[in-house]
């Protein structure tokens, strides 16, 4: 008998008989009133930071910021260029100081946006870079992850992630290090108008 | 060598009385940062009692939930491996090694891993795996196991991480700045992720409508790993299966929050393709979990979902440390999980609990753990794997209580002895009890004596 049918008939013998599967009533979650507020301080307490952009336009302002200073910098935001292909590697993507990506979902309760793989184009693009903006659209932020969950295919395509702040750690003493292996800071650019 | 048991290797701990102090309010530290983030939800008696519930029938009907798991997890490209015990998990990793003929491996946390002593079982066949969570590379440089399963470092001090990394990776000695250690650390490890053409990770769960997982971290090592890496291997205990998708929610609600305080983990990565040209490997492993599903009384353990708020809660685990548990999975939840998979080696740990009931107030899933450790108290005592002195004394002990009587005279006595030769109950060889406490005052009069004189008055 092969591991697979050992393990599932030594299940299949030794399970309790069959329970429901309990509702989740949506009635007894919580809703915020003030998506935004709600938002911007959950993720300004977990290291993150919030900024309020009028128009799309100047995400591009910001990206030339960046070029002057001689920064490298990947955007990953459909409709504005496409200078990135799936193809590249973790030694091209190494160098990336920020990465610009747009987001589908942002949740007023933990501060986590959610980043599906056709918006970041490289799975390691959102994690390798030095400092990462996500552009959020301010009517696309909901209560909780439960909101969340109704809103997004959380597995149509073959990588997606929620990120909530840097990459953090505070694996020495309890002591809170911000950056550990992923982006040091985490900018997330509410954007008023669609795009 | 022979193993020590806890009360061994604890009173080795406490030694160090103000290390001791220090680990004690670090760990309620996080406990209280708990606390205040589940006081932030409303809904989190709820919350609790959907993840339990949910749990409840995932595991009465797991063997359905695995077939499905399995089939869309295919059907998405991931080639699936069946592992009924740590042995095979680690052939089964090892002969993706050898096929592939890979050179560099990184791992992140997965307490699976830890269980089956891969990196040992690895490291026997001359393989080296760079572990890649902070706290897991620290442990490894020093050639320790983790003492904690969500704060792998936590018996070490700042001084302790410091020499390390100065003996290992060349930092400044005496450089004891967590922000400088850490960033030593980040340095040395991008270029492994770099180079690795194998990682390993863990699956914090997997989805059975979808066919994918979820791993959770704060550090971002997992997704460095796993996305540089040219295959992926995800590891994991058949008890991670839900349902479905929008389940996530229940449990990435509470998962972090009774972990760290944290409102979610920075990271809640939702894997179900490999990329173009990448391999994914799943590994479904048994180990145990099946025999302990069957039994009744302890198959609600296998609902954990590994956040430690046990650990962090239990007032032995912070006073004796992880390492006194010798165990993958200490604390209240490694006391009931372990003795499943060997009894008489894990026999010590059940006792290594005061039955406060605390692990089991704090637990996101509702796992009864205090009433598990109880109940594994009584099957190791039936099936004989106490210590012949704990048995004399406990039968002893059964038998004056059941006989008024003989309890009265007993205690009268007692209290004579203690008031007449107090030497020979301050005799640590001859008083165990005495070795960490104090002895009380014998009073002339018990309880019952004092009571029927002044209950006229």
């Amino acid at each position: 008998m092969s591991a697979r049918e050992k393990i599932l008939h030594a299940i299949n013998i030794n399970k309790p008989e069959l329970v429901n599967l309990p509702e989740v009533d949506m009635q007894q979650v919580t809703s915020y009133d003030d998506l935004l507020a709600k938002f911007t301080a959950t993720l300004q307490s977990i290291g993150g930071q919030v900024l309020g952009l009028a128009d799309i336009n100047q995400i591009h302002s910001l990206i030339n910021e960046e070029l002057t200073n001689g920064h490298t910098v990947l955007n990953a935001i459909n409709g504005i260029t496409d200078d990135l292909n799936s193809g590249q590697d973790a030694i091209t993507l190494e160098p990336v100081y920020k990465a610009f990506i747009k987001a589908s979902i942002g949740v007023a309760e933990n501060g986590a946006v959610w980043i599906k793989e056709s918006q970041m184009i490289n799975r390691l693009l959102p994690f390798i870079c030095q400092h990462l903006i996500v552009v959020l659209e301010k009517d696309k932020i909901v209560s909780t992850m439960h909101h969340a969950y109704q809103q997004i295919n959380s597995f149509e395509e073959g990588f997606g992630v929620f990120i909530a702040g840097p990459s953090k750690t505070a694996d020495i003493e309890q002591s809170l290090v911000i950056g550990a292996h992923g982006a040091r800071s985490m900018t997330v650019c509410i954007l008023n108008k669609d795009f | 060598m022979k193993v020590k048991t806890h009360a061994e290797a604890a009173e080795k701990f406490i030694q160090d009385e103000p290390r001791t102090d220090w680990h004690d309010e670090t760990l309620w530290f996080v406990r209280e940062k708990r606390d205040r983030s589940m006081h932030g939800v409303n809904e989190w008696e709820l919350l609790r009692e959907w993840a339990s519930k949910i749990k409840d029938h995932t595991l009465s009907n797991l063997d359905n939930y695995l077939i499905e798991f399995e089939e869309k997890a295919k059907a998405n490209g991931i080639i699936v491996h069946w592992a009924a015990d740590g042995a095979e998990h680690n052939q089964v990793i090892i002969d993706i090694i050898g096929e592939n003929n890979i050179q560099k491996i990184v791992k992140s946390k997965s307490m699976l891993t830890e269980e089956c002593r891969l990196n040992e079982f690895l490291h026997s066949k001359g393989i080296e795996t760079v572990d890649t969570d902070l706290g897991e590379r620290i442990v490894q440089f020093r050639d320790e196991t983790p003492s904690h399963i969500v704060l792998p470092a936590i018996h070490l001090k700042k001084e302790d991480v410091s020499e390390t990394f100065h003996q290992h990776l060349g930092t400044e000695q005496g450089n004891n700045d967590p922000q400088y250690l850490t960033e030593a650390a980040r340095q040395h490890l991008r270029s492994k992720f770099i180079e690795a053409d194998l990682a390993i990770t863990g699956v914090n769960f997997a989805i059975a409508e979808t066919g994918g997982f979820v791993v959770c971290t704060n550090e971002g090592n997992a997704d460095m790993g796993a996305h540089a890496a040219s295959i992926h291997i995800a590891c994991m205990g058949f008890e991670k299966i839900i349902p479905k998708a929008e389940h996530l929610a229940v449990y990435l609600r509470l998962l972090a929050r009774s972990a760290t305080g944290q409102p979610i983990t920075t990271y809640s990565s939702h894997y179900s393709k490999p990329r173009a040209g990448q391999q994914m490997h799943l590994v479904i492993v048994d180990n145990g979990r099946s025999k302990q599903l069957g039994r009744a009384d302890f198959r609600n353990s296998l609902k954990c979902i590994r956040c430690a708020a046990c650990f962090n809660t239990c007032p032995v685990y912070r006073r004796s440390g992880g390492h006194s548990y010798h165990t993958a999975v200490s604390g209240p939840i490694g006391s009931i999980l372990t003795p499943n998979i060997d009894m008489k080696a894990n026999a010590d740990l059940p006792f290594a609990s005061t039955l406060c009931g605390s692990c089991s107030n704090v637990c996101p899933v509702k796992i009864d753990i205090h009433e598990q450790l109880w109940k594994w108290r009584q099957l190791i005592v039936s099936e004989g794997y106490v210590s012949s002195g704990k048995k004399i004394g406990m039968k002893g002990m059964a038998f004056v209580l059941s006989k008024p009587a003989l309890y009265r005279f007993s205690g009268k006595a007692a209290r004579g002895f203690m008031r007449l030769f107090p030497f020979l109950f301050r005799s640590k060889k001859l008083n165990p009890w005495y070795r960490q406490r104090e002895m009380p005052l014998a009073l002339k009069q018990s309880f019952t004596e004092w009571y029927k004189q002044n209950k006229k008055a």
